[in-house]
């Protein structure tokens, strides 16, 4: 599904990434921890295109295909979604006319029928329903005036309606409350099957209570110093990052 | 030539959408302008003895005054005796009375512009009086309005049938000497609408004039004259767009709007007038004097305004209000780029009790593009309990555009309450990169986000132009962002 091999990747000519290497299969989910500044937002922005990150050296092979040559645009076609830690305002654009420009913009690269807005409207009553959200979002705009809360619904919302290959959550978790959080975790794990991956980046281990890992990897000046199950995140609630951090330098 | 700039200049090639000269035989009057010339376009339209003298009047103040420079445009100067003031399509000789009369040549110019007369008639429920260069040569739904009473029909011949309406308000509310432009138009004004809406009537259809401008070198100096009787109300719709030339064309149209006690009047705007090349050669100049008055108590004037082309725009929609509880509002967008300059605006006075007062105004400015909202609010000492809420907000798109703002605020009544609010933003990256990464194209999502920062005034236009205007914005904006 998603191979990455010795990554490097700068922004304004400092570098953040220093030769990461990643294998997910399909169907995995994998986690990535690690402290500030440790280089897990600058991966997930450099998986969903972001042009400030400069890629200096490494591949990231999705799908069989070169993903570093794709638009940001073709990544999303390609099934790349990603979940915006700080999702961005757009004052004026009604949420459901957004998403469904979104769902069908996706469909129509893939050569499949764009939705109507009654069949759209059907589809997102679904989902909003399963996810437990209230409707009162729709009407909206995109997230202008949500609440951190909200914003992190609505990026679940939209992970459900479009349905990715592969997702990647950057810090979704964060400043949720236990509701939330909660919601999160039911989007997410309503989501996994054998052919979709993700890759869940968080701070705190609280999330991998809800959505189980397969594999846990922590990312700490830009590599990835040590990755196991399920239980190297206990181990790094226990014991925090200084540990490892120290037996990486040594 | 970094990418971003590769694609601007490739779209820059793109040119004009609307651009294109159609081939109707006119009748052109040689450039230059004195008293024969003034008495030549009196008497070509038949007009009543006294529409010449008020017209001479107007020429002979003209002269006097000067052409005012406090706007924030620069222009090379404009050589008034190098334009022709008059120019009819020769089929104009004998005024066609039906669709079917119409010059063939004419509808197909309007059908490449997606203004399918033929369709509108049947579709759109508007009554379309079109003028093409000068002379309107087609007026359609007279029949329906007249059983409403209600008159819809060129200013020329509002002259010969209704002279005693012309003679009460014409330039009741935009005086001959208002201003430079306003001055010239009156002396030498060629054509316009003329609409009347009887007592206690509203206007069964929306009404809509699509002007075009098609004749070399022949400014085009438009009047419009509505007038609401009391009680009634009528949404009237003007949208514009011209073929592709050379020289740069100045275009002085006046529009004057009269709303009696408890009439309302609508007037939308969509304007895409050609824009100069990137340089901004052989665009529009539009010098525009709007004014309505809320003569009656309870009126209300409502001005809506998308404009997108243009090399130069002056132009500021402004309300009177006379009349106790009398309510204005403007609603405007501004787009400017590649050299496009816009310096627009409105004004409010409020001079009976109770009055009230909205400005809405979105400023865009790409590429070179330099966008100034001007807007004026006057409180008269008799504006016991005055109310204006003004909003303006600029977008910004690229580092070299610019965004600026005049609000001029002149309270007399300790009464009167008066709010501004402006912001100033630009397309973020971020905004982009989120929309992106939901897989629309970045041109999508510029288009999305601009029109979602024009939302509240787009919401004021009627369903048809609304849609048309988001298209617009979107042609307008196509490779803003790079």
């Amino acid at each position: 599904m998603l191979s990455i091999k010795d990554l490097q990747a700068s922004i304004n000519g400092k570098e953040i990434l220093k030769g990461l290497s990643l294998e997910m299969g399909a169907g995995e989910v994998h986690a990535i921890m690690g402290p500030n500044g440790s280089g897990k937002s600058t991966l997930s922005k450099v998986l969903a295109g972001r042009e400030e990150y400069e890629v200096t050296s490494g591949t990231v092979t999705y799908q069989g295909v070169n993903l570093l040559e794709l638009s940001p645009e073709e990544r999303a076609h390609q099934g790349i979604f990603m979940a915006f830690q700080y999702p961005v305002e757009l004052p004026g654009v009604n949420n459901t006319y957004f998403m469904q420009a979104s769902l069908n913009a996706i469909r129509k690269a893939r050569g499949e029928p764009e939705l109507n807005s009654l069949n759209f409207m059907k589809l997102v009553r679904t989902k909003l329903k399963a996810l437990e959200m209230d409707e009162s979002l729709l009407k909206r705009a995109v997230n202008t005036g949500f609440s951190g809360g909200e914003m992190k619904r609505n990026e679940i919302l939209q992970m459900t309606l479009l349905e990715p290959r592969l997702s990647i959550l950057d810090e979704t978790d964060s400043g949720l409350d236990i509701d939330a959080l909660r919601m999160v975790s039911m989007g997410v794990n309503s989501l996994r099957s054998p052919e979709r991956s993700m890759l869940v980046i968080t701070h705190y281990q609280r999330l991998l209570d809800y959505i189980q890992p397969d594999y846990v990897h922590v990312l700490s000046g830009g590599r990835i110093i040590r990755s196991g199950d399920k239980s190297l995140a206990l181990e790094l609630e226990e014991k925090g990052y200084g540990w490892l951090q120290e037996e990486a330098a040594a | 030539m970094d990418a971003a700039e590769q694609q601007l200049a490739e779209l820059a090639q793109v040119g004009y959408e609307a651009g294109f000269v159609s081939n109707i035989e006119s009748e052109t009057v040689p450039p230059g302008l004195d008293e024969s010339v003034i008495r030549y376009i009196s008497a070509r339209k038949n007009e009543p003895e006294f529409m010449l003298e008020w017209r001479l009047q107007a020429y002979q103040k003209w002269l006097e005054m000067e052409e005012p420079d406090w706007a924030h445009l620069q222009y090379t100067p404009i050589d008034y005796q190098s334009i022709s003031y008059f120019s009819a399509p020769k089929s104009a000789a004998d005024a066609p009375k039906s669709l079917d009369e119409v010059d063939p040549e004419l509808l197909r110019v309007y059908a490449k512009l997606g203004i399918p007369l033929e369709e509108q008639k049947l579709l759109a429920g508007v009554a379309v009086d079109a003028v093409f260069d000068s002379v309107s040569v087609a007026t359609t739904f007279r029949k329906q309005l007249a059983e409403a009473g209600v008159i819809f029909c060129s200013i020329s011949e509002a002259m010969r049938e209704h002279p005693e309406l012309i003679k009460k308000y014409l330039g009741t509310v935009v005086p001959q000497t208002d201003n430079y432009f306003a001055a010239l138009n009156a002396a030498v004004f060629t054509d316009g609408t003329f609409v009347y809406i009887p007592e206690n009537t509203r206007c069964p259809m929306e009404l809509s004039t699509y002007f075009r401008i098609n004749e070399r070198n022949t400014g085009q100096f438009e009047r419009t004259l509505i007038i609401a009787d009391k009680g009634s109300y009528v949404s009237y719709l003007e949208g514009c767009t011209a073929p592709q030339r050379d020289e740069n064309q100045l275009h002085a149209a006046v529009v004057e709007l009269i709303a009696l006690e408890d009439a309302y009047i609508k007037y939308s705007t969509v304007q895409n007038w050609y824009p100069g090349d990137e340089n901004g050669k052989g665009g529009i100049y539009n010098f525009v004097t709007k004014r309505g008055v809320c003569a009656g108590d309870r009126a209300r004037i409502s001005w809506t305004q998308v404009e997108t082309g243009s090399a130069i725009t002056w132009k500021y929609p402004s309300c009177v209000l006379k009349g106790d509880d009398s309510i204005g509002e403007f609603y405007s967008v501004a787009v400017t780029r590649g050299a496009q300059q816009a310096d627009t605006g409105t004004k409010m006075f409020h001079i009976g009790k109770n009055t009230t007062s909205t400005i809405v105004s979105k400023g865009i400015s790409a590429d070179r593009g330099q966008n100034a909202y001007r807007g004026l609010v006057r409180m008269n000492k008799g504006a016991e309990n005055g109310r204006n809420h003004t909003q303006c907000d600029s977008l910004l798109i690229g580092d070299k555009c610019g965004a600026h703002t005049f609000p001029y605020i002149e309270v007399a009544n300790p009464t009167a309450k008066v709010e501004h609010e402006a912001t100033t933003s630009k397309i973020g990256e971020d905004q982009l990169f989120y929309c992106r990464q939901r897989g629309l194209s970045e041109e999508d999502a510029v288009s999305m986000i601009v029109n979602g920062f024009c939302k509240e005034v787009f919401n004021e236009l009627p369903m048809e132009f609304a849609v048309e205007a988001r298209k617009l914005l979107a042609i307008s904006l196509e490779g803003a962002v790079g």
